[in-house]
């Protein structure tokens, strides 16, 4: 099976293929199509054609630029890059250049990869769709009628449409595994402290990684490989060097215990399409050597409310910084208070407002106990409940999203509905596991289906194994 | 079954929040706020007094760094950024409260 | 009329000395130009986060050690959130329910006064307000300088245990010294690296239970001012109870200028901080190996120091608190002590060191604002001096000359006596030349003493030898003089 982003790096790597001139065929590619996807915010091709002049060069000196080496790669427009405009698909932060780069961003370029551009984002990452960006949505590329599914709708319709081999998102409840479903591309949330936040414009401190797209298993694995570790600059990642991911990827299934949760496959509103996805997917890796079974993690019913209390608090803090004052947009007033109510006003749009509101709500004296208290204790219901069943379990399988890709605007009158789509991704963002969503084929109407893998923390290798097998045995 | 949150209370979260609403968010958000704490009041009812509340995934103490001076950001770059600047320090129009 | 009895409770916030700030590598340093100190982590630009300083644990372990606290076995950062332009991410990053330290001990003047906690925080940008004669009131713009955002302050808060003003005054002298005493701040209030914050209360003498409600008491910039606002706050509550007025909870702002407290125009309701565990950053878990390491290099505290110069020099309690208040004072005694026997001329006490200490070098310390680590004068030549007055060479009079010029230039008081030839005269051939020259030229003078009453007696005598010590240019021997004085006179 080939690995596009990794047979690329050893083209390039071998001399056999110019990195300048797979950065020129994808700007091509990009200038033509992505006006009607709307998968970029900002197209770097000058940084673009100097960095891949640079891999070459290093190459024709017998050097070796990297295991990214000429693969381009696109990044969510939530990730700083120093003196390139970072949105975070936001009017309020509209024109701010960063005057530093994240940590992943400088070791994705450290191995040698492309930087092709910013991708389009649900504002601060709040969304599941991209139509909550300040600068219009983006379009599935599989049907430019319907959502890429987001917060990363922008990474994961560009790379599903090939203008990057790569792509960078993040996930906070789902926000890189649901658009990778959609567009049916590969997306991976990594264990939290895996990846180093330092660089990513906070949405929920507790929450947020940083994972790979990719169109197979094998790419992503290369990617994260590269961006995973400890980083001093980020307090809250494992101190300990992962290991690699690729050498073990290909180990099979055979005697590995894989659960179907109960809770999530069949919960209200999965479509039958992706519940039968789920069920295939589980009988190859039947047919691969594993065993199954069904299992019950109670306390995920609960997830959605816990994660919509603890996500909007942390973000009600975390947005606080955007009054105008040191970047950004400013409104100005007479006085600085009047100042920082009205920038804020104008410069975060009705999704964002509703998070700050509830998550200041749900923080505010008298009712944190009842909110924020209660959903950390959820938490912990669904960390102990996880352990439990990993007792008897290697990794687990549920659906990514409980639907396909829906049209743009089906969901917007009722935030609700909108945050349903986040239900089978976001326990693993509260436990701080790995999850990761693999293509399985498509349903009605031609659509991408996703099958989520999940696993402990740390528990990756055995993570990638299952994608992989399951990549092999997908339709 | 009484209102998980008032207009009142909307107002209030909002100077908290140092958002300025219409009288036409007030209203929207008032609605939109109460249906999300409703269905979060499932997570409020439950009796979870033995549990310990989870504010980190990671079981890590003690991460620290050393005392040492690291490059700083070049003042210019930084004052860009600036909506206003003036004298080498941020500009902002008169504040009426100490905090 | 009822007597009234204050209660006392003081908030010390200390910037800590450390070479950084709290969660980055900026340098922490005072008078850097504006917004040079300055990273994406202390300007909370987006994406930014912290990294806690291991010296600032250190710093609060010695802490934990000089004032007795306990040391939880982990403490837990927490935001503090609220909208000020002088905060870059519009929250704090302080320590709420989990201090790093618990239940410590002052004792001020033989009176135990309990510290309810200590805690880790990062001090705030400073804002200047321009258009308003500096104050916030009527200006019309500020500027902000983040140089100070993010530099780590230790806030400690007392129990309502003081008092009166004085024992304020004596708990911030004394928490200042061990401060100093244990390295973890310079502690210059008149910098900003000591702040002090007074909760002030007053009830009737005799009462129990309930406190009366408490009035926060902020902007004093030195002890001395500290003492004044808590006595005027006093007084101010009892006039207004006596008035049969309600006592408002609210912070008022002490004004130096006009010696009176301000209510500052408080918004409805206290404020509302919303705090929640910080999630950027993992709790703090001193171990034991820490805190043994910690406990073996802590040097020689305050207390423990005025004590032993008071047993080992005979210092009275007094003079040993100033030697030892006064930052480099003692340091300087004591090596000055070391010397004196080491030294050329031999002799001369502790005493007499510590008395030209704190006496005319703390004078000039006082009026030159310089602190003591910085004079030109080193131990070893105050201990000359002291040499140098002990063994007859100099006078104490012109001692005081010579130490003048040796605070101020770096020359060893030998030196100075030889260039401007200050020997003290000790020959008794000259001096009695001297006196009998006195004598012969204030015939009435001398028929006055012997004629008249004690008290003319000794104003005369005054005078003569005032004349003698003139004429020797100050250079004359006392004790010689006085005797060669009395000879005459009486014969």
């Amino acid at each position: 099976m080939s690995a596009p982003a990794t047979d690329l790096a050893a083209a390039v790597r071998s001399g056999t293929q110019r990195a300048r001139d797979v950065v020129e065929e994808r700007l091509a590619d990009i200038e033509a199509r992505d006006p009607e996807l709307h998968a970029f915010l900002l197209v770097l091709g000058d940084d673009a054609r100097v960095a891949a002049d640079a891999v070459d060069a290093a190459v024709a000196a017998g050097d070796d630029p990297g295991p990214l080496s000429g693969i381009p790669v696109v990044l969510k427009d939530n990730l700083c890059v120093r003196g390139t405009p970072t949105t975070c698909g936001s009017r309020i932060l509209d024109g701010w250049r960063p005057p530093y780069t994240a940590t992943v961003v400088e070791r994705v370029k450290r191995a040698g990869g492309i930087v092709l551009g910013k991708t389009n984002l649900d504002e601060f990452a709040m969304g599941s769709s991209t139509e909550n960006s300040a600068f219009g949505p983006t379009r599935n590329p599989h049907d430019v009628s319907r959502v890429p599914g987001g917060s990363s709708g922008g990474s994961a319709a560009a790379v599903a449409a090939g203008f990057g081999l790569l792509g960078l998102g993040s996930d906070t409840g789902g926000s890189i595994r649901q658009p990778a479903a959609l567009c049916g591309v590969v997306g991976v949330k990594p264990t939290y402290g895996m990846v180093s936040r330092y660089g990513l414009v906070a949405f929920a401190s507790s929450l947020d990684q940083i994972g790979p797209f990719a169109t197979t298993v094998e790419d992503a694995a290369r990617l994260l490989d590269v961006i995973a570790g400890p980083d001093p600059f980020d307090s809250t990642c494992i101190p300990d060097v992962p290991p690699a991911l690729e050498p073990t990827l290909r180990d099979g299934v055979a005697g590995l215990r894989i659960g179907i949760i109960e809770e999530l496959t069949d919960v209200d509103g999965v479509q039958q399409e992706v519940r039968a996805a789920v069920e295939a997917a589980a009988a190859a890796l039947e047919a691969a050597g594993a065993t199954v079974e069904r299992v019950s993690v109670p306390s995920t019913v609960y997830g959605l409310s816990a994660y919509y209390l603890i996500a909007p608090a942390e973000a009600s803090s975390n947005l606080a910084r955007y009054d105008g004052v040191r970047y950004g947009l400013r409104v100005e007033a007479e006085d600085v208070a009047t100042m920082n109510a009205a920038t804020r006003a104008a410069g975060f749009g009705p999704e964002v407002k509703r998070r700050i509101m509830l998550g200041t709500y749900a923080l505010s004296a008298g009712y944190y106990d009842a909110y924020y208290g209660q959903a950390q204790r959820i938490r912990t219901l669904i960390i102990r409940d996880l352990a439990r069943v990993y007792e008897s379990c290697d990794a687990l399988l549920s659906p990514t999203s409980p639907t396909v890709a829906f049209e743009v605007g089906a969901r917007t009158a009722d935030p609700l509905t909108m945050y349903l789509s986040d239900v089978c991704t976001i326990p693993s963002n509260l436990a701080g596991h790995a999850a990761m969503s693999v293509p399985w084929g498509t349903g009605a109407e031609n659509l991408p289906v996703g099958v989520q893998v999940l696993a402990p923390a740390l528990g990756e290798p055995v993570m990638f194994r299952v994608a992989q097998a399951l990549e092999e045995a997908a339709p | 079954m009484a209102e998980p949150i008032t207009r009142e209370e909307v107002e209030h979260v909002a100077r908290l929040a140092r958002l300025a609403l219409t009288p036409e968010e007030v209203e929207r958000l008032t609605g939109e706020l109460g249906v999300i704490l409703d269905h979060a009041g499932d997570v409020s009812a439950l009796d979870l007094g033995d549990v310990e509340p989870t504010a980190h995934p990671l079981p890590l103490v003690n991460v620290l760094r050393a005392d040492e001076v690291r490059p700083t950001l070049d003042r210019d770059e930084v004052l860009a950024a600036a909506p206003d600047a003036e004298d080498g320090r941020f500009r902002v129009p008169r504040i009426l409260d100490a905090p | 009329m009822t007597d009234y009895q204050p209660t006392i409770g003081l908030e010390v916030h200390c910037e800590l000395s450390t070479a950084t700030k709290l969660f980055c590598g900026c340098p922490n340093e005072f008078g850097a130009e504006p917004n040079t100190n300055v990273c994406p982590v202390c300007l909370g630009l987006p994406g930014s986060l912290p990294v806690l300083n291991a010296t600032t644990v250190e710093f609060a372990l010695r802490l934990a050690e000089a004032l007795s606290f306990n040391v939880p076995e982990r403490s837990i950062f927490a935001r503090k959130n609220y909208f000020y332009p002088d905060m870059p991410k519009d929250y704090q990053v302080s320590q709420y329910e989990d201090p790093i330290l618990a239940d410590g001990v002052l004792d001020v003047a033989g009176t135990t006064i309990r510290i309810e906690r200590a805690h880790l925080e990062e001090d705030t940008g400073k804002s200047q307000h321009i258009g308003g004669g500096g104050r916030i009131h009527g200006a019309d713009h500020s500027l902000i300088d983040y140089n100070r955002a993010g530099v780590p302050l230790m806030e400690i808060v007392s129990r309502p245990d003081i008092t009166s003003a004085e024992q304020a005054r004596g708990y911030a002298t004394e928490l200042r010294s061990v401060l100093l005493a244990i390295g973890v701040s310079d502690v210059k209030m008149e910098e900003g690296s000591m702040r002090v914050d007074a909760n002030v209360s007053v009830r009737p003498v005799g009462a129990t239970g309930e406190l009366g409600t408490k009035v926060e008491v902020k902007n004093m910039n030195s002890i001395r001012s500290l003492g004044r606002a808590i006595d005027h706050e006093i007084e101010r509550q009892i006039a207004a109870l006596e008035a049969g007025e309600r006592i408002v909870q609210e912070t008022r702002h002490w004004d130096e200028a006009d010696g009176t407290t301000h209510g500052m125009r408080s918004k409805e309701g206290s404020s509302d901080y919303r705090y929640f565990p910080e999630p950027d950053l993992l709790p703090v878990a001193p171990t034991e190996e820490q805190r043994a390491r910690v406990r073996g290099s802590l040097p020689e505290l305050p207390a423990a120091r005025r004590a032993r110069l008071v047993a080992e020099w005979g210092l009275a309690e007094h003079d040993a608190r100033v030697l030892v208040d006064v930052p480099g004072l003692a340091v300087l005694a004591e090596a000055a002590v070391v010397a004196l026997s080491a030294g050329t001329p031999k002799g001369g006490t502790p005493k007499d060191v510590a008395n030209w200490c704190t006496g005319e070098v703390l004078a000039y310390l006082n009026e030159s604002g310089l602190s003591a680590e910085v004079l030109p004068l080193a131990p070893d030549g105050l201990a000359e001096l002291v040499g140098l007055v002990a063994d007859g060479t100099l006078s104490r009079g012109l001692a005081k000359d010579v130490l003048d010029e040796a605070l101020r230039e770096p020359k060893r008081p030998k030196q100075i006596v030889e260039e401007r030839g200050l020997a003290q005269v000790s020959d008794e051939g000259e001096l009695a030349a001297v006196v009998d020259a006195v004598i012969a030229a204030n015939a009435e003078t001398v028929e006055s003493y012997r004629s008249g009453d004690d008290k003319a007696r000794k104003k005369k005598r005054g005078f003569l030898m005032g004349e003698a010590m003139k004429a020797t240019k100050g250079q004359g021997n006392p004790q010689l003089l006085n005797r060669l004085l009395d000879e005459r006179l009486s014969g």
